[in-house]
This record gives C-alpha cells, sequence and structure tokens, in this order.
C-alpha cells in the first residue's frame, strides 16, 4: 500500500468528489456506478474508469464491502510486549514466524512491541500467545477487544 | 451473527473488492452461479446484522497526505466507558476505537482511540480535543507512535473458515 502523500495535481475536482462521495456509500443496485455517477453529475463509464485509475494511483485501499472479521469467523487479539533493546531483532524474528502474527509494529514505548494475533478459531489466540512467551520468555499481555464502537473516520480529498 | 455457505461465497468473493464493472453484483452473481438478486438481498441482510460494516470506497489516506498517526490510550471510568467510547469513535480523525481490557500493573489504560492527522502536531492536538471531550472521566492517558513496522500481512479468510 502506498504510504506517501500523492503530488497535489495528482486528483481533479471529479475525482476529489468520488472519494468524499463514495466514502459515505456505494448503493446496492443494478447498476450502483450508473446511480452513484448521476449523485456526482458524471456517467457510468467516467466513474467506473476513474475509480479504476484512482485505485492504480494508490488513492484508494479498498472498494466494496466492508467486513466484519469476527463475524466472518475469525478470532483477533492484541497483544504487547515489554522487549529489551539488545533482544529486539532476535524476538522480532521469533514472533514474526508465527502466522498467527497479522501485523507487528515497533512504538516508542516501555511496551516497545504491538502485534495483533489472527486465528481461525478462538483457542488459536492463547495457544499462539503462550508459544511466543514460552520462545521469548516474555509475558505477552493481551488486549482482547471487549467493545468496538461505530467509527465515524472520514478523510477530505 | 452467524453466516452460512451461500453467505460466505458472497465474503470470499468480494472481500478483495467488487468488480469494476457496470453491473458489479450480476458479475459476482455470475461467479458463483447465483442470481443477481439473492447476492444483493444477502449483502443488504449482512449489512443489517453488521457482518458488512459498510459498502463504501476508502480511501488511502496516507495519499491523501493523512500520514501521521498515534495510539492514544486512556483510562475511563468503567462505568461511562460506553458512552464516552462511542463519542470518541465518531470523530472523524479517528479510525479505531475499542474498549479493552487493562493490564494492571503493567497498562492501567482501557479505551483505545487510533488518531490520524496530517501532522505529528496535527494528532497531538487532536488528542488535546479528545483529552477535553473526556474531561475529568479520564484519570490518565498516553499516546504510542510507531517507529517501524515489523510485519503486516493481509488479514484473508481462508475457504473453510
Amino acid at each position: 500500500m502506498r504510504r506517501a502523500a500523492l503530488p497535489q495535481d495528482a486528483l481533479d475536482a471529479t475525482d476529489r468528489a468520488i472519494l468524499n462521495a463514495l466514502q459515505e456509500g456505494f448503493p446496492l443496485s443494478h447498476r450502483p456506478f450508473a446511480e452513484a455517477g448521476a449523485a456526482l453529475g458524471i456517467d457510468e463509464d467516467e466513474l467506473i474508469a476513474r475509480i479504476r485509475r484512482l485505485r492504480e494511483e494508490g488513492a484508494i485501499t479498498r472498494f466494496g464491502p466492508f467486513f466484519d472479521a469476527e463475524a466472518m469467523g475469525g478470532a483477533f487479539c492484541l497483544c504487547a510486549m515489554a522487549v529489551p533493546t539488545e533482544r529486539f531483532d532476535a524476538v522480532v524474528t521469533l514472533v514474526n514466524a508465527h502466522p498467527e502474527v497479522a501485523h507487528n509494529y515497533e512504538r516508542a514505548h516501555r511496551l516497545n512491541m504491538w502485534f495483533v494475533l489472527a486465528t481461525d478459531r478462538p483457542d488459536g489466540i492463547e495457544r499462539a500467545a503462550r508459544a511466543i512467551e514460552a520462545e521469548t520468555g516474555l509475558k505477552v499481555l493481551r488486549f482482547p477487544k471487549l467493545k468496538e464502537f461505530f467509527i465515524g473516520f472520514r478523510v477530505t480529498a | 451473527m452467524m453466516i452460512d455457505a451461500a453467505d460466505r461465497r458472497i465474503i470470499n468473493a468480494t472481500q478483495g473488492g467488487l468488480p469494476l464493472t457496470p453491473a458489479p453484483y450480476a458479475e459476482v452473481a455470475g461467479w458463483l452461479g447465483m442470481p443477481e438478486a439473492e447476492v444483493i438481498d444477502r449483502l443488504a441482510a449482512m449489512q443489517a446484522r453488521g457482518i458488512v460494516r459498510r459498502l463504501a470506497l476508502a480511501p488511502n489516506h496516507y495519499a491523501l497526505g493523512v500520514t501521521a498517526n498515534g495510539m492514544s490510550v486512556w483510562d475511563v471510568a468503567d462505568d461511562r466507558a460506553d458512552e464516552l467510547g462511542a463519542r470518541v469513535g465518531a470523530l472523524d480523525y479517528v479510525s479505531h476505537c475499542y474498549l479493552r481490557p487493562r493490564a494492571l500493573p503493567d497498562w492501567p489504560y482501557n479505551l483505545f482511540a487510533m488518531i490520524h492527522g496530517q501532522s505529528r502536531a496535527e494528532v497531538e492536538a487532536k488528542r488535546q480535543e479528545i483529552a477535553a471531550l473526556l474531561g475529568p472521566a479520564a484519570r490518565a492517558s498516553d499516546i504510542l507512535y510507531s517507529t517501524r513496522i515489523l510485519k503486516k500481512t493481509g488479514l484473508r479468510l481462508t475457504d473453510g473458515g
């Protein structure tokens, strides 16, 4: 995924209107691009072509349904460890070797390693966390979500 | 929130995104050998049940210049956590907002909110806005900035799930 800002002139006013409008939702109908395009004053073909180009340029990360991962049957747990600096690289190797580790970030804190365990079954979380503790000799703090709040995140293009 | 086999096939077919074709649900229906109306109806039903969070386009916020982020964490009184978490999650610069267990004595925080901005300074300013919103209900807080991505793989559900 692109992590750098696009040049200012990469997007025109219509591109920005598309990014702003379709964050709010996309129709669930027979000809959704025609319907969404009409609201933006462009036709179906132009909307499809622009979304394709925006995706190729890296301006779009995802277009379609966003699924609740737990509803799909997976289990997830945010975990954190306080890793001594001199052992950090060795512990990264041990932790990342587990396929259950979906992502892992170094953060500026005493708890300096934060990773997410993702498994098909709930009991896989505890198994992976215990294995990491046994291999590293370090405590794995578990932060399973108790509640997820509705997210209003929007960016203005 | 159970899904059946047909729902799962639709999820697997669309979790990478919708096809860019004039009738995308008919296209998906064709892949799966089911009527277009069934794909539409099942997606609508999954949306009503919260399995589909939303059907939308997600801009790459990094590409749009929103490149700074920090994981803000708060120790919020348990009896107000639901109400305050809902208000923090609704902010347009917060991309994730969760209630999680504390891990005492190592970790006193129970509300996690990922804050995004165009710069570190903007993220700090947003953090102050959240502090003002929470007021004395937040007994302590911190913010953790990532210094390195150590691993990042997509979350993909296998067919057997």
